[in-house]
């Protein structure tokens, strides 16, 4: 009985994860900001250059520290950003 | 849907109303939507009676313009609908008629009329919506409406009707009066098979094709209807072919605008309907529709068993306006009287049509409509 | 013509007519977004599925969505889909509108929809003002409020709409801020799965009409507010739900059953059909 409750520990070397890949269509945006103020892991930030709107689109800072909540791909008014997971081994 | 039951084959003894209602069904309407008016309710409760038993569906809603709001998203989902109203709620249908009007769905919208203005007479005839019709909605258009004289024609022009609204796909009008509407009269409804019976164009090109707002060379552009799978888009702002908004572009409304004016305009003579009495030698001729048609008429004979030459235009389309055959009639006449039960209203367009031949109203309001008398006394006048 | 823009919902949209006509901060998207989002997890059948709006901004939301769609006149959705949903009960009918269309001009066809049960789903963006022309007093703008037509602050007290829902007799009620996109999306996926009248209010940014002119200038500093004062109170008494710069009560308010009117008038004509 008891072994039903015994469990290897996970490495994680070998555990296929979930790689956040983050699609911004820049000229979509219209700089409302709501993904990057939003962004439990502030992902995002403004970027500097000016797209076909005048404004300026999000920039990922850091892509590894996305968890794929998707948060900003829902609460996206303008369909200018969204996530998908991109299963890899560590490292890919 | 409804087999048999649709259509009453036989001779009846019915109201007018009533036998709008049944035209109605014998036409294929299996969507009612209205309001209680006098003198207009006895359609909607026949309609309350008969449409479950044909399969239709009958809804009284909250208002009149919530009525013909539904009339035009039933019609958009493939049914033949319509709706039955009287002066106050004639005006508030003004604004959907003209979304029917730009997005051309077919309807039949019947008109008792009443006296006016406001609340009026609610029990009393009248002919005080012909230009209301025309003109009551806002912006440049062009619908269609006949004016029955009798029961059998509340039968036989609201068959009409739809299938005028069908062909054309244009908000399509019976003006009645209360007269029509609450007299009794012998109507034979023929079998099935002797109706003529109109159905929308249906669209022949795939969904990727198909443009909702592009006319064939009648000018009507083929209908797809809700759930059929064409995902089209239909609006009441300016639209290309496509249906899209086009809001901002003068030519896309210039097309769109006159074209919708130009399917009834271009497509009048199939459409305009007249009755000519003794016209070939007439002097006087006399130009009525609806019930007043009636005793103008009996004056016309009348005339004519005392010598005078006069002849009796009847006006069964009142829009289109019957132009051409105004115009043909005052070639020869020296005057034309134009009896109606109002302070004057298709007596303008008798005017344009007509040019120097002159042309006298001969109004009538409160109670009842002109006696034979009263028409024939205008025709000696001026003949 | 769907489908022209690298997007996963990109199917849903009507390509030629995006990018949208709302402005940067615009509520409006993201209900947009929510509402696909739940078409998308429901899989649903997009050719029996009417899209239905008024006049107004969140009017246009009938044109973009890629089904069969209608933009009625200014408050005339309801009725209109009603007319829809008679003729055709096997279609899914949405109707997606203001709150000036739904409960100024069209209150009356609100309530009365609501009390029949007719199956129609109601979304409304309340964002608290007359967005498309310019930014005048509606009937849900709140107290001393600022807008074009009360210069001075208004002087009418605002509808509570998840109130006047309840109590007209709508069969699935709830209110979420396009803050709540989670909450907000599960709830249209209940919408879209009951039978009967159902209705979500969501309470909507407008920065550049409304909230420019009550010292929200950024549609993020409203979603901030949003955040700041929305507390969630499922099923709690509507009546009490109110919308305050202090307090925004979200949740879900009724989810209950009974015969829709379509149920009830098909059953009656089979009954007769038969009988005959």
């Amino acid at each position: 009985m008891v072994a039903n409750f015994l469990r290897a520990p996970m490495n994680e070397k070998k555990v296929l994860k979930l790689k956040a890949e983050i699609h911004i269509l820049k000229d979509q945006c219209k700089g409302c900001g709501f993904c990057i103020h939003y962004c439990p892991k502030k992902v995002l930030e403004e970027s500097d250059e000016i797209n076909a709107r005048g404004v300026h689109p999000p920039r990922v800072v850091d892509e590894k520290n996305c968890i794929l909540c998707s948060f900003c791909t829902a609460v996206c008014p303008d369909f200018a950003i969204f996530v998908r997971g991109k299963q890899c081994m560590d490292g890919c | 849907m409804g087999g048999d039951k649709a259509v009453l084959t036989g001779v009846h003894f019915m109201s007018g109303d009533i036998a709008c209602a049944e035209g109605a069904i014998a036409a294929g309407c299996r969507f009612f939507a209205g309001y209680p008016i006098t003198p207009a309710t006895e359609i909607a409760e026949h309609m309350a009676a008969r449409m479950p038993e044909v399969g239709g569906i009958y809804i009284q809603m909250e208002d009149e313009i919530a009525s013909i709001a539904a009339v035009i998203g039933a019609s958009y989902a493939g049914l033949k609908a319509m709706t039955a109203t009287s002066g106050p709620g004639f005006s508030l249908m003004q604004e959907n008629i003209g979304l029917a009007v730009m997005t051309e769905a077919p309807c039949v919208i019947v008109d008792v009329m009443r006296g006016g203005p406001s609340t009026g007479q609610p029990t009393l005839p009248g002919q005080q919506d012909v230009m209301q019709v025309k003109w009551g909605s806002h912006g440049d258009y062009e619908i269609i409406a006949l004016a029955p004289s009798s029961v059998q024609e509340m039968f036989d022009f609201t068959v009409e009707a739809f299938n005028l609204a069908e062909t054309y796909r244009v908000p399509t009008f019976v003006m009645a009066d209360e007269i029509v509407a609450h007299m009794w009269e012998r109507v034979v409804i023929p079998p099935p098979e002797n109706i003529r019976i109109v159905n929308r164009k249906k669209p022949s090109v795939s969904r990727d094709d198909y443009m909702p707002f592009m006319p064939d060379d009648d000018l009507v552009p083929p209908m797809a209807c809700f759930g059929e799978g064409y995902r089209f888009h239909a609006t009441g702002l300016t639209h290309d072919e496509r249906g899209y908004p086009r809001t901002q572009d003068s030519e896309v409304q210039t097309r769109l605008v006159q074209r919708l004016c130009d399917k009834i305009r271009k497509n009048a003579d199939k459409i305009v309907r007249v009755e000519e009495v003794m016209l070939d030698d007439a002097d006087v001729v006399v130009v009525a529709y609806g019930i007043v048609a009636r005793s103008a008429l009996s004056a016309v004979r009348r005339a004519r068993e005392q010598g005078v030459k006069a002849g009796l235009l009847r006006l069964i389309t009142l829009w289109p306006f019957p132009g051409k055959h105004v115009a043909k009639a005052a070639e020869k006449a020296k005057a034309i009287i134009v009896p109606e039960m109002n302070c004057g209203q298709i007596v303008r367009e008798v005017e344009r049509a007509a040019k120097t031949t002159p042309a006298y109203h001969v109004p009538k309001l409160g109670e009842n409509p002109h006696t034979p008398m009263e028409i024939f006394a205008a025709i000696r006048r001026h003949g | 013509m769907a489908g022209a823009f690298e997007h996963p919902f990109a199917v849903y949209l009507r390509a030629a007519m995006i990018p949208h006509i709302w402005c940067s901060g615009c509520g409006n998207g993201v209900i947009l977004n929510a509402f696909i989002h739940a078409l998308d997890e429901l899989r649903m059948d997009l050719d029996k599925f009417v899209v239905v709006s008024g006049i107004g901004c969140i009017g246009r939301t009938a044109g973009y969505t890629n089904v069969d769609s209608f933009h009625t006149t200014h408050g005339r959705a309801i009725p209109f889909a009603t007319g829809v949903k008679l003729a055709k009960p096997e279609l899914e009918v949405v109707v997606i509108s203001g709150d000036g269309d739904l409960f100024a001009i069209g209150g009356n066809h609100f309530i009365h929809a609501a009390r029949r049960n007719i199956g129609i789903k109601v979304i409304c963006a309340n964002n608290f003002n007359y967005g498309m022309t310019g930014g005048q007093v509606g009937p849900t703008t709140p107290l001393e409020a600022l807008t074009t037509t009360t210069p001075y602050g208004n002087v009418e007290h605002p509808f509570n709409l998840v109130h006047l829902a309840t109590a007209s007799g709508a069969t699935y009620v709830a209110r979420w801020t396009t803050l709540h996109v989670r909450m907000l999306t599960m709830s249209i996926k209940k919408l879209l799965q009951r039978k009967g009248f159902s209705f979500i209010e969501v309470v909507s940014p407008c920065p550049e009409i409304y909230g420019r002119r009550n010292n929200m200038r950024t549609g993020l500093e409203m979603m901030e507010w949003f955040r700041k004062a929305s507390v969630i109170a499922n099923f709690s008494d509507p009546a009490k739900a109110e919308i305050t710069p202090e307090k925004i009560v979200v949740g879900e308010f009724v989810d209950i059953e009974k015969p829709t009117y379509e149920q009830l008038l098909y059953g009656k004509i089979a009954k007769i059909v038969k009988k005959e």
